[in-house]
C-alpha cells in the first residue's frame, strides 16, 4: 500500500488498522511519523475496541502519544502566559491554528502536532504587544534589513518570536491573510465573530466559518506543503466536526464569498474529496464548483496539488506551489525582487 | 543468524536494499545504505549483533543527496523514513553520520524509558552512570572501564526503565574524538578500531568494536549503583569528591533527552535513581588511576 493511502486509511477508517501485518505497522509507524502523524494514529488506535496491537508497535504508539500529551502541556501553558501578559492591552487575543484547537477542545486537536503558536491582534496594538513580549522573555530571530521590512511591511505578522527559556516559537499576526494580497481580509470581521475561550484571560477563537477559512488559505497559500497532508486533515477534521451544523454550509458559502476565498476552498474541496472523502452536503458541493476556475485551469491546478500533498510530488510541483502561494499575496513589483533573492540563497554554494 | 554469518557481498546486497534487520538491546534497526565506507564500518563493528526478523523500530538511511553536487564535493544525507533532520555532511564523515542518526532515531522518539544523556557500564550486577558534557572524557572512560571488566551499557545514553527503573543496556561502538583514540589504542592494544574519519564538526572521529560478551549479555538489565560526573584535567591527581543528590537530581534532568515529556514519571523515576545511587564528581587526568578508582568503588559494593 502506498504511504498517503496508508496513512488515510489508517486516519479515517481506523477499522483497517484491524487489517495490518507486521510489515504495514512498520510502514504506518515510520512514515506517520515523518509526516508528524504519528500520535494521531496512536489516538485512532487507542478508539478501537479490542485491537491487537503487537508489542513493538505499541511502544512507539505510546511514546507518541506521551510525547503530545508533553506538548500540550506546554503550549497550554505559554498560550497561558502569552493570554496573562497581552492582558492589559487593548486587544483581544486570538488564538489561530493549532493552538486554536487545542484550547477550544476541537477535533483536530488530539495527537495534532505543534510547531508554534499563533496569535492574532488588533493592528493598532501591535507595537504595545511586541514591547510586552519582549519585556517578558520572547526575543525576536536576528533578520537583516529585508527580512525585517519583509515581514512588518508586507506580511500580516511580526517577525517570529521565540521565548528564551521554553524555545515556543510565537507569530503574531493582525489579520489571517498578508496586506499586499490581492484578497484583502477584512480583520474586524474576524474579530466581531470570534467565540471567547476559557484558558487565560480575553482569550479567543475565530468563529467555525473563519477558523475553517483561515486553514484553508493557509493549506492554499502559504507555500508550505511539507505537511500538507497533516493541514488537510485539519479541513477534513474541523468540517466533519463543524458541518454537523447544518447551517455551518451555507454560512460558510457566504463568507468565502465576503472574503473573496472561492477559489481556494474550491481547490481544498477538490483534494478533500480525493484524499479523504470528507463527507459534504450535495448543495455545497454543487455551489463551490460553480465558483471554481474554468476548466483547463481546474485540471491543472488539481493534479499540481494532489502532486504537491502527495509526498512523493516532484519538486517541481513544490516549487511552483510556492512561487504560486508567494503570487496569491504579493503583487508582482514586489514578488519578482523577492523570489530572485531567495532563489539566490538557496543556489549560493556558500550557504548550502 | 548474526552479521557475521553473511558474506560481505551479501552484506552489502542487504544494506543497499533495506533488507538488514538487527538486535540492538531493546530495539530493532533497518539501516539502509549503499555507501561502501558504511557498509565496511558496519560489518567490522557489528559483525556480532543478531539479526532479527519482523518489525524495525527505526529504519534510516545514509545516501548521496541527489543532484550534481555528488560529482564535485560528494556529500551525504540521512534520512529517517523520510524525514531529513541534519544538514548534508561530506561524503567522509558517512560513518559517523550512521551512529549520529542512529543515536538521534532513538532519544527523538523514545519515551518508554527516561533517557540520560550519559555513559553506563556495569560491574557487580550495579551500574556507574557516567553523565558529561562533550570534553569531560566520558566515552574515553568508558571505553577503558570496558578493558578492564565493566560491562557496557552505552557510552552515550543510559536508558532507565519505567518498571522496576533498571539501566537497560544498548550496547553500541564507542565513539572516540581526537587524542582519545590514540589514548585507547595504547591502552588497550586488543581494541578493534573501525576507519577514522577526519575533519568532522567534533574533529576526528573513531569507533570502538562492542566486546562480544557485551553484544550477547545486552538483555540483561541492572541496577543503578553510581553516579558520577567526570571531568578530564590534563595532569590532575584522580579524586573522587561526593555529590549532594538534590544538585545530581536536577543535573541529571537538565541531561536527560525526555525528561519534560515524561513529567511527574520522570521526576518520580530520577528520585528513584538518584535515591539508589552514590553520587560522585569525579576529576582526573590518568586513566590507570581512574580505573583504579572504580575497580575500589565496586568492591565496596
Amino acid at each position: 500500500m502506498n504511504r498517503n493511502a496508508l496513512i488515510a486509511g489508517a486516519l479515517l477508517r481506523p477499522e483497517s488498522l484491524r487489517r495490518l501485518s507486521l510489515g504495514d505497522w512498520e510502514n504506518l509507524v515510520g512514515w506517520s511519523r515523518a509526516e508528524q502523524l504519528l500520535p494521531r494514529i496512536a489516538f485512532a488506535a487507542e478508539q478501537l475496541k479490542g485491537l491487537e496491537i503487537p508489542p513493538a508497535v505499541r511502544r512507539h504508539l505510546d511514546s507518541a502519544r506521551l510525547a503530545w500529551e508533553g506538548h500540550r502541556r506546554a503550549i497550554l501553558w505559554d498560550v497561558n502566559r502569552i493570554a496573562t501578559t497581552l492582558a492589559p492591552i487593548e486587544t483581544p487575543v486570538v488564538l489561530l491554528k493549532g493552538a486554536a484547537y487545542l484550547v477550544a477542545g476541537l477535533r483536530p486537536a488530539p495527537g495534532r502536532a505543534f510547531s508554534d503558536i499563533d496569535i492574532m491582534v488588533r493592528r493598532e496594538t501591535l507595537d504595545a504587544v511586541e514591547t510586552a513580549l519582549l519585556q517578558t522573555g520572547w526575543q525576536m530571530e536576528e533578520l537583516d534589513a529585508y527580512d525585517q521590512h519583509y515581514y512588518r511591511t508586507w506580511m500580516h505578522e511580526l517577525p517570529p518570536m521565540q521565548h528564551a527559556f521554553r524555545r515556543t516559537v510565537l507569530d503574531v499576526h493582525h489579520t489571517i491573510a498578508p496586506l499586499t494580497a490581492r484578497r484583502a481580509v477584512d480583520a474586524e470581521t474576524l474579530f466581531a465573530a470570534a467565540a471567547p475561550v476559557a484558558g487565560g484571560p480575553k482569550l479567543y477563537v475565530l468563529a467555525p466559518v473563519d477558523m475553517l477559512l483561515h486553514a484553508v488559505i493557509h493549506l492554499m497559500q502559504e507555500g508550505e506543503f511539507d505537511k500538507g497532508l497533516r493541514d488537510l486533515f485539519d479541513i477534513d477534521q474541523l468540517l466533519r466536526q463543524f458541518g454537523e451544523e447544518p447551517r455551518f454550509w451555507p454560512a460558510l458559502l457566504a463568507r468565502s464569498a465576503e472574503h473573496g476565498l472561492d477559489r481556494p476552498l474550491f481547490y481544498a474541496v477538490t483534494q478533500l474529496r480525493r484524499q479523504f472523502e470528507t463527507p459534504m452536503p450535495g448543495e455545497f458541493l454543487e455551489e463551490i464548483a460553480r465558483r471554481g476556475p474554468p476548466w483547463p485551469a481546474k485540471q491543472l491546478m488539481s493534479a499540481i496539488f494532489h502532486a504537491g500533498i502527495s509526498g512523493n510530488s516532484p519538486r517541481l510541483a513544490r516549487d511552483f506551489l510556492y512561487i504560486r502561494g508567494h503570487y496569491m499575496r504579493m503583487p508582482l513589483r514586489l514578488l519578482v525582487p523577492h523570489l530572485a533573492r531567495k532563489f539566490r540563497h538557496r543556489f549560493d554554494p556558500a550557504e548550502a | 543468524m548474526r552479521v557475521s554469518d553473511l558474506s560481505a557481498a551479501s552484506l552489502a546486497q542487504r544494506l543497499g536494499g533495506g533488507e538488514l534487520l538487527f538486535r540492538c538491546g531493546p530495539f530493532t534497526a533497518r539501516p539502509t545504505t549503499g555507501i561502501a565506507s558504511v557498509v565496511d564500518n558496519f560489518r567490522l563493528l557489528y559483525t556480532d549483533y543478531d539479526l532479527a526478523e519482523g518489525f524495525a523500530d527505526f529504519r534510516f538511511e545514509i545516501a548521496p543527496p541527489a543532484g550534481l553536487r555528488r560529482w564535485i564535493r560528494p556529500q551525504v544525507l540521512f534520512s529517517f523514513d523520510g524525514d531529513r533532520p541534519f544538514e548534508r555532511f561530506p561524503a567522509d564523515q558517512a560513518y559517523p553520520l550512521f551512529e549520529w542518526g542512529f543515536n538521534w532515531c532513538i532519544a527523538s522518539t523514545t519515551n518508554r524509558y527516561l533517557i540520560i544523556h550519559a555513559a553506563a557500564v556495569e560491574r557487580g550486577g550495579r551500574v556507574l552512570v557516567l553523565p558529561g558534557m562533550p570534553g569531560s572524557g566520558k566515552s574515553t572512560l568508558t571505553a577503558a572501564l570496558v578493558s578492564r571488566g565493566w560491562r557496557l551499557f552505552s557510552d552515550e545514553m543510559a536508558l532507565v526503565a519505567i518498571e522496576g527503573r533498571d539501566i537497560v543496556p544498548i550496547p553500541r561502538p564507542i565513539s572516540l574524538k581526537n587524542e582519545s583514540i590514540a589514548v585507547i589504542q595504547s591502552f588497550d592494544p586488543a581494541a578493534v578500531f573501525g576507519h577514522t574519519s577526519h575533519n568532522t564538526a567534533k574533529g576526528s572521529v573513531s569507533h570502538v568494536r562492542v566486546l562480544t560478551a557485551d553484544v550477547r549479555r545486552a538483555g540483561e538489565v541492572a541496577q543503578p549503583g553510581w553516579i558520577v560526573f567526570p571531568h578530564y584535567e590534563s595532569g590532575a591527581a584522580a579524586t573522587l569528591t561526593p555529590r549532594a543528590k538534590p544538585a545530581t537530581m536536577l543535573d541529571l534532568a537538565s541531561n536527560s533527552f525526555n525528561y519534560r515529556i515524561l513529567a511527574r514519571l520522570g521526576f518520580e523515576m530520577l528520585c528513584d535513581v538518584v535515591e539508589r545511587c552514590d553520587c560522585y564528581d569525579f576529576r582526573y587526568g590518568n586513566l590507570d588511576e581512574a580505573i583504579a578508582i572504580f575497580e575500589r568503588l565496586s568492591e565496596r559494593g
